[in-house]
């Protein structure tokens, strides 16, 4: 595995014997006077000087979190305070989230980065501390009269620090936001903080290297048209090989009814190409009138972990693409942040939408009405009413090799909403689907430990510490029920929850919904299916065996 | 400790100044009179400058945080109070929370065991107490209303009949006073016995909670033991009534060291964590409607940006798509 990680043993033990304030500890020292360094493994990169440029955000330089000097502008603090001024003007959530925190406590123990590594300042009453400190001391009096009293501190370059250590040790999942009686949501804290920190030149590399190819060829790989087309058309020759069907993907075609967009990594990345290739089966099975486009290639929107500019921007080319192929309405493949972005935010940035129709299913007639102003449609939503109204020749027993649970991914559970729909599917394509425990599962379910644009190799043993709690609540139907198979409806799980898997839960795979469906669907004119859309043997259907049908 | 004991120092510092203020100064007329009422002024000022100050920055976006199943085909069960799509949806998860607390019945605790193994195990500790506290404080307050009227109605009355109902002393116990000390005590308990508790607590956490202790204690005292003549409290309240600046009656110097205590707390208020108790009716993840791909949510600052257009990206790979066979506008 990665370099930045050490071995599981190495650890167990850590989690197991180093004292933390987790299991009890505590160490009679205040919170701000507790120690934190950058060492190998706990930071991602910064983003390279010509990345930077590319996207026109501020000081380029080469430099590394363990640096003394890390570069900043001149009148760094001064940057940041007015822009924090700007932001708490800007934004109610913001201002209201650091005046009226109690600090009940009751998110400290629900952040998967403060279950995994013990660390204080990951309890997101912490991590939102961070933040209210120096902004308490923007109103010096009642620290002059009582020094301490609300623990305000200056914005030095400690401070600045902490920001850009923890706020890279956030993945945005609002996880704690659904215990808080306040309903604070200390992503929206982390997603200021890391706008303003843009400002000065703190970024990753993870981030800024995809948002800048994104607005470039379109995706976050970089993939230039021809080769995004090379790579489904591939995929289309797999297809064949496995089923003896063959899809007829369309791009960049004007007058298609639909226009299907989803992340790239569901293109290129392993697994994320056999969810692509189920997303293919099921157009074809159901003779979708659909294009795919090489320009808006991508649906994961890696500008909302930069700024609200950025995130508007990439989202942008969505809209005109539809508009210039003149379809009714779009189709959105598995995906987590590119949903909470769709859902949350781009009808208000880009919208309105008035040049599509209202969604309307060409093959059951349902009309989608929870998306009449967006004009996009999620993909679940779309299987599970085909599958609701009979459309779909399924064989679930082609999935018999799988034993399955379902992750929730954290941006599609409580930044939309979205339960009931993919665990409909699951449970009609396959026979085994058994739920991880209830404190794991649903509005209370674990980020994999690597969203928000943090899945980088080098950050590997925080990635392995945050995405713990997810992994053990595997474990635990993994040797209840046997289950082998994680389902996930995210890409970014999909990238990042099998190294999590091979590291916590070695013989565990993952696998996107649809690649399930694409498994289990009667087709057309296909040959005698023995394989899985990965090519592995499906239980029950050997050479030689009679068909159960 | 320093940051437990600073705010115990503090609230018996602010006990002692009415009580010499009263006893030695005789300076009942500013412990009765003006401070109650710059205190008033202050508490209800601040509120609302508050109140308005958030009111007024705008919630861009619509960021509901879903903690149960969207609206979406007719066949699936939507969770209307967790994930609302209509106003009254919203309403009743607010008021649910403001006044059930329900997001903290949701609460559990975890533990990291040998294994390494996490479990989470109910906790509802934290609701329990927490709703203990804020609704003993509040029928409290309703219970002090008979102060201020000639004639309680019928909805005082019945209160503070309910609430003493085990009448098991001379004057009648008030069952709320035992509950908001247990609760009090439980709170600030939990902030000292728990190890992440005490690390993420300030002195501004433990100032109130010391505070309203003074307050309750002095009430208890002046009710059930120091025996305070109730008559000229109901002048001094009755007076507040009427806004009348006439000199408070002959009442022991407790009376203003209770009274003295809420008017710091009145005037902390506004400036403190305690104004959670107008932002919880306004925060914007929970009194949003989970609609927005329903309906368009308005953004007041949300300005145009430039792109990279469809146009422009073809003039850089017109030819390879050509050559790909990806039609292209121009040729």
């Amino acid at each position: 595995m990665s370099k930045y990680l050490p071995k599981q043993s190495e650890l167990v033990k850590e989690f197991e014997e180093k004292p933390s304030v987790l299991k009890g500890d505590y160490e009679g020292r205040e919170w701000w006077e507790m120690p934190f360094e950058f060492r190998e493994g706990n930071f991602c990169f910064p983003a390279k000087p010509e990345v930077i440029k590319d996207l026109g955000f501020p000081n380029p330089r080469k430099w590394q979190p363990t640096d003394d000097d890390w570069k900043l502008p001149d009148g760094w603090q001064k940057i940041l305070k007015d822009a924090m001024k700007e932001r708490l003007k800007k934004y109610r959530s913001l201002k209201l989230y650091l005046d009226s925190c109690v600090r009940c406590g009751a998110c400290a123990d629900k952040c998967h980065f403060f279950l995994g590594t013990g660390d204080p300042k990951n309890m997101p009453v912490l991590r939102a501390e961070l933040v209210r400190s120096v902004y308490r001391n923007d109103f010096p009096m009642v620290e002059k009269i009582l020094k301490g009293f609300a623990g305000a501190r200056k914005l030095d370059e400690k401070v600045l620090r902490e920001w850009y250590m923890y706020f890279y040790q956030c993945t945005e999942c609002r996880r704690c936001s659904v215990f808080c009686p306040m309903g604070i949501d200390t992503a929206e804290i982390t997603i200021m903080v890391r706008e303003i920190l843009q400002l000065v030149g703190l970024n990753n590399n993870w981030i800024l290297a995809p948002v800048s190819n994104c607005n470039r060829t379109g995706n976050h790989l970089g993939i230039e048209p021809h080769t995004f087309v090379q790579n489904i058309e591939s995929l289309v020759d797999d297809i064949e090989d496995v089923t003896g069907v063959k899809v007829n993907p369309t791009f960049n075609r004007k007058g298609a009814e639909i226009l299907f967009i989803t992340p790239s990594g569901d293109v290129f990345g392993d697994p994320g190409v056999y969810t692509m290739m189920g997303y293919l089966l099921l157009f074809h099975h159901i003779g979708l009138d659909y294009t795919i486009s090489t320009y808006a290639s991508e649906g994961g929107n890696f500008g909302f972990f930069t700024s609200n500019d950025m995130m508007k921007k990439l989202n942008a080319k969505m809209y005109h693409e539809a508009k210039r192929l003149g379809v009714k309405w779009i189709l959105g493949g598995e995906c987590g942040h590119m949903w909470r972005v769709v859902h949350q935010y781009m009808d208000t940035m880009n919208g309105p939408a008035d040049f599509l129709e209202e969604p309307v299913s060409p093959v059951t007639g349902t009309k989608f009405t929870n998306a009449r102003a967006t004009k996009m449609v999620h993909i679940a939503e779309f299987t599970a009413d085909l599958i609701k109204n009979g459309k779909l020749r399924l064989d679930p027993k082609r999935n018999d090799h799988l034993r399955t649970t379902f992750h929730d991914s954290c941006n599609v559970a409580r930044g939309m909403g979205m339960f009931e729909e993919p665990r409909y599917i699951l449970n009609k394509v396959c026979n085994s689907f058994h739920e991880m425990p209830e404190n794991t599962i649903r509005e209370q379910t674990f980020c994999c430990g690597s969203g928000s644009g943090i899945n980088a190799e080098e950050y590997m043993e925080m990635r392995m510490k945050g995405g713990f709690p997810r992994a053990n609540a595997v474990r635990h139907v993994r040797e209840k029920h046997k289950v082998d198979s994680l389902v996930t409806i995210c890409a970014i799980d999909r990238a990042s929850l099998p190294p999590l898997m091979r590291y916590w839960n070695p013989g565990v795979s993952v696998y996107g919904l649809h690649e399930l469906v694409g498994n289990a669907l009667v087709m057309d004119g296909e040959k005698k299916r023995t394989e899985d859309l990965r090519e592995d043997p499906m239980a029950g259907f050997e050479d030689g065996e009679e068909d159960e049908d | 400790m320093k940051k437990i004991l600073m705010p115990v120092a503090a609230v018996a510092l602010l006990a002692l100044i009415p009580y010499v203020g009263v006893e030695y100064a005789g300076l009942s007329y500013l412990f009765g009179v003006v401070i109650p009422y710059s205190a008033t002024l202050v508490l209800v000022a601040g509120f609302l400058f508050r109140m308005v100050d958030w009111l007024r920055r705008p919630v861009p976006f619509t960021i509901v945080s879903t903690t149960g199943q969207e609206k979406s085909l007719d066949w699936i069960r939507q969770d209307k109070i967790e994930s609302p799509s209509k106003p009254w949806h919203a309403a009743v998860r607010v008021l649910s929370e403001v006044l059930l607390f329900r997001s903290l019945f949701r609460n559990n605790r975890a533990e990291l065991r040998k294994g390494p193994d996490l479990a989470y195990g109910s906790h509802k500790w934290l609701w329990l107490g927490g709703l203990v506290f804020h609704w003993s404080l509040l029928v409290i307050v309703l219970r002090h209303s008979r102060f201020f009227f000639l004639e309680p109605g019928p909805f005082f009355q019945f209160l503070e009949q309910a609430d003493s109902f085990l009448d098991v002393t001379v004057p009648a116990f008030f069952m709320t006073d035992a509950l908001v000390l247990a609760a009090l005590s439980f709170l600030v308990l939990r902030r000292i016995g728990d190890a992440k508790m005490r690390l993420l607590s300030l002195q501004t956490d433990y100032f109130p909670l010391f505070l309203i202790t003074g307050i309750v204690v002095a009430g208890i005292a002046m009710r059930y033991f120091a025996k305070i003549d109730v008559m000229p409290v109901k002048d001094l309240a009755l007076g507040y009534m009427k806004f009348s600046f006439s000199a408070p009656g002959d009442i022991g110097s407790l009376f203003y060291v209770h009274l003295f205590l809420i008017c710091v707390l009145a005037v902390y208020f506004p400036f403190s964590k305690l104004v959670h108790m107008g932002a919880i009716f306004i925060s914007p993840t929970r009194v949003q409607l989970n609609n927005s791909r329903e309906k368009r949510h308005k953004n007041p600052w949300n300005k145009p940006i430039k792109f990279r257009t469809y146009a422009e990206y073809e003039d850089e790979y017109r030819e390879k798509m050509k050559k790909a066979n990806i039609p292209v506008e121009k040729e």
